[in-house]
């Protein structure tokens, strides 16, 4: 379909234009490439931790794509990658209802706006994409260092008003049709809709919980579940934090989700 | 390829679908990926006869058990987040059991093996969990029923021990998974089964946290600092302000047992749940089925706990439920109402026939009947300490119901102190106009108003548009209206607003 592929090129050179030219400049930090903005170096305070595990683990500056990855971006890569495509895909790697709510294999369809993230894709398939990109997908302590920035601060959690406005999201359930990527307010560091638009994909979501010991299945309840939840967790006001750690802990690598999508990352040499 | 996908996402969608209605068969499946949680090892006591649970929606509570023997029982329960009315004007998304708040009853048979499938919605934004009080396990069953958006858990449990139980997500952040919504309640008959009852409800309490203030319209998000410094905004009875009033109330009939399974889902405040007017007869304290306390005015019932109370209704009239820690009553919700009708009983409560026995306290002491006046009196004295507490609760109400419809539709015109505007809008604050003809102003809310009036000696000539409302509130109003700001002029009933409806067409 050339002219349908013709029109795509033309939607991610805009998106493209667009995010570049509203991506912000640090100082200190070199220029983010097209699309992304940088994350400075800074640290991550770990939710659930063992006594032995650091207090906080310091994050090296990253670059982070300014908003998620659109259907249009999504449907770039399977015709790249056909085994990526629905019919295609191995079952290993994502579960029944991957890109389900597309009506083909390269086709968005009308309830999936070209602009809107991809949802519905597992962590094999947000891998490869990030790869195929040149990037990768960011580590927990990445995104949340990312994501711990308010409007106005490097600190949401002292900015008024932020801790609230973080949980507003939770307050709507997930829309028939997502809205658009990157129309979300910028953050500090100029990534749009980490806490606004729909769950992402990291890097490590399987290990994040999970502290060094191997406590077997039943470990993720001990940190997780109910009063026991508290017990190691050192920031007990910060539920969308508590939320983010319980999705990844629910989440398995083929599963697809319908509001669970992804950025990518790329780590800067200095 | 595609051919082959398709029927595989059908398949999955029937499953989920049957699941949801409780129709399932529990050996059915949809094909998951090896990726998935798939429920291993050999059938668990395959040689009980198998049941699907028959769950209800609060107030409904599903029928005795009645068996005689221990089944295998399926239980079907469907996480969704519903964004739904908390109070007039307020929504809110509650994360549910089943669609509805409090979860749906459940009710099993001590010794039963209980199959549990949860399945999480895929619209749903969070993973969530189960822990069923009644279970003996690690987690209560949380941990093996931990489940993803779009996907569904199974584990089974044998109900050991008989006894009314709270159920709920145990996901972090547990406070607000359990304020918005996330409890109910499983009934573990024991093996004999539990006395006979005429009507047995289902009422939960729950504690919520918004970040507007209490009546803050518009959809309302949650606030975390008021959940943790534990001040609610509303503290409802199954899940909004005024889920059991008006024609939603409970009801029954005069001499009926009426049977409430009362929990209370939190997170955080302790019930003191009493129904104004009545006694209860017999409370299944702390929900537990060896002790049976009775004669209890007002039963503490704490955050994931409950009890069984029952009474029987002896006279007609509305009984309020309230929490007797009654701000939460008064300004936060936590209030029903359960409607006895039938045949007065004077003997047993109030009423004339007891003005005219209190004129005859005067008569001489010793006699046999002024030893039974006395105890009338005696009676009397209770009833009155009850029933100026029911009549100024359903005054209150109708007053706090009518305050809105004012702010509403009123105020616009005639000002929030019902000053009105001096020469175009007459004002209701000490209006003589008001004051001499309350059916005038039913008619003029019904029918609108104008031509020229005179109100405090000041002429209007003006129009008065009719007000769409139904005849509770117009009486509401009106009644708000002629109770406020100073005014004393009486109230207005929904049936007197009926009948000059009815009159007027
Ligand atoms: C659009 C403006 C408007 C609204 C809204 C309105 N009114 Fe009126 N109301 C008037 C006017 C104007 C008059 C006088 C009519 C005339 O002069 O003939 C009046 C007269 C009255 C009167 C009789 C005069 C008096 O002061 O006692 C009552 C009672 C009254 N209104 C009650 C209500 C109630 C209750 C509501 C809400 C349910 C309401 N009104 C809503 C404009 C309004
Ligand atoms: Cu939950």
């Amino acid at each position: 379909m050339p002219s349908n592929l013709h029109r795509l090129v033309a939607v991610l050179a805009l998106t493209l234009v667009v995010s570049a030219a509203a991506a912000r400049a640090e100082d200190a930090a070199p220029p983010a490439p097209s699309g992304m903005v940088v994350i400075p170096a800074g640290n991550y305070a770990p939710l659930i931790r063992t006594k032995d595990e650091p207090e906080r683990v310091p994050v090296p500056a990253y670059a982070l794509d300014e908003r998620p990855v659109t259907n249009a971006e999504f449907l770039a890569f399977v015709h790249a990658n056909p085994k990526w495509q629905r019919s295609r895909v191995s079952p290993l790697f994502a579960d029944p209802g991957y890109l389900a709510d597309w009506t083909g294999d390269t086709e968005l369809g009308p309830r999936v706006p070209a602009t809107s993230p991809v949802v519905r894709v597992s962590w094999f398939a947000a891998r490869a994409y990030a790869a195929w990109a040149g990037k990768r997908l960011p580590r927990t302590a990445e995104w949340e260092h990312a994501a711990a920035a308010g409007f106005t601060t490097a600190n949401g959690a002292t900015e008024p008003g932020f801790p609230a406005h973080a949980l507003t999201w939770f307050a709507r359930p997930t829309p028939d049709t997502l809205p658009a990527a990157g129309l979300g307010r910028p953050n500090f560091y100029g990534a749009r809709d980490l806490l606004s638009l729909v769950w992402e994909w990291v890097d490590d979501f399987n290990t994040a919980m999970v502290s060094g010991e191997s406590r077997g299945d039943t470990g993720l309840e001990r940190t997780l579940f109910c009063g026991a939840g508290a017990a190691g967790a050192r920031d007990l006001t910060n539920y969308p934090a508590f939320m983010r750690a319980g999705l990844r802990s629910s989440l398995r690598a083929s599963y697809v989700v319908p509001n669970l999508g992804f950025r990518c990352a790329q780590s800067i040499t200095p | 390829m595609k051919t082959h996908l398709f029927p595989a996402q059908l398949t999955a969608a029937l499953v989920l679908l049957l699941a949801g209605s409780g129709a399932s068969a529990p050996a059915t499946r949809a094909a998951e990926g090896p990726g998935s949680a798939r429920p291993g090892g050999a059938p668990i006591a395959p040689e009980l006869p198998l049941e699907v649970a028959v769950l209800t929606r609060a107030p409904n509570v599903p029928p005795p058990i009645g068996r005689k023997h221990a089944a295998k029982v399926v239980v079907n329960l469907e996480v969704k987040e519903v964004t739904q009315r908390l109070a007039d004007g307020v929504d809110y998304t509650f994360w549910t059991f089943g669609g509805e708040v409090p979860g749906l009853f459940i009710r099993v048979r001590e010794g039963d093996v209980v199959e549990f499938h949860l399945n999480n919605h895929p619209s749903s934004k969070m993973p969530h969990n189960i822990d069923l009080h009644a279970v003996t396990g690690p987690g209560g069953g949380a941990a093996s029923s931990f489940t993803a958006p779009g996907h569904s858990s199974q584990f089974t449990f044998t109900a050991l021990n008989s006894g009314l139980f709270v159920y709920h997500c145990a996901t972090a952040p547990v406070p607000m998974h359990i304020s918005n919504g996330m409890y109910g309640l499983i009934l573990v008959e024991p093996k004999e089964g539990l006395p006979p009852a005429d009507r047995e409800y289902y009422v939960m309490q729950g504690d919520i946290y918004t970040q507007g203030a209490t009546n803050e319209s518009g959809l309302q998000a949650f606030d975390n600092v008021k959940a943790t410094d534990e001040r609610p905004t509303y503290v409802v009875f199954n899940g909004s302000v005024g889920s059991l009033v008006g024609d939603k109330a409970l009801q029954a009939n005069v001499g009926e047992v009426v049977r409430l399974y009362f929990g209370v889902g939190g997170p955080n405040l302790t019930s003191s749940f009493h129904v104004i007017g009545e006694i209860f007869d017999r409370v299944w304290m702390e929900g537990g089925m060896k002790q049976v306390q009775e004669n209890v005015q007002t039963t503490m019932v704490p955050a994931g706990g409950s009890s069984i109370l029952e009474f029987k209704v002896d006279v007609p009239g509305t009984f309020i439920l309230v929490d007797h820690a009654l701000s939460r009553a008064f300004n936060k919700g936590a209030l029903g109402m359960l409607k006895v009708t039938g045949p007065e009983n004077r003997r047993l409560y109030s009423g004339k026939e007891i003005d005219e026995v209190y004129l005859g306290q005067q008569s001489a002491a010793g006699s046999a009947a002024s030893t039974r006046e006395a105890q009338l009196v005696a009676q009397k004295a209770e009833a009155m300490a009850k029933n100026p507490e029911i009549a100024n609760l359903t005054k209150d109400i109708q007053l706090e119901r009518g305050k809105k419809v004012f702010l509403s539709a009123c105020f616009a015109c005639h000002l929030q102190e019902g000053q009105g505007l001096p020469g175009v809008f007459p004002p209701l604050a000490g209006s003589d106009y008001l004051k001499a003809d309350k059916e005038r102003a039913v008619r003029t809310v019904l029918k609108g108003l104008s031509g020229p009036i005179t109100v405090n000696g000041k002429p209007y000539n003006n129009v008065m548009p009719p007000q769409e409302f139904s005849d509770d509130q117009v009486a509401d109003v009106l009644t708000y209206v002629m109770n406020s700001w100073g005014n004393a002029y009486g109230s207005v009933s929904s049936d007197e607003v009926k009948r000059l409806r009815r009159a007027g067409q």
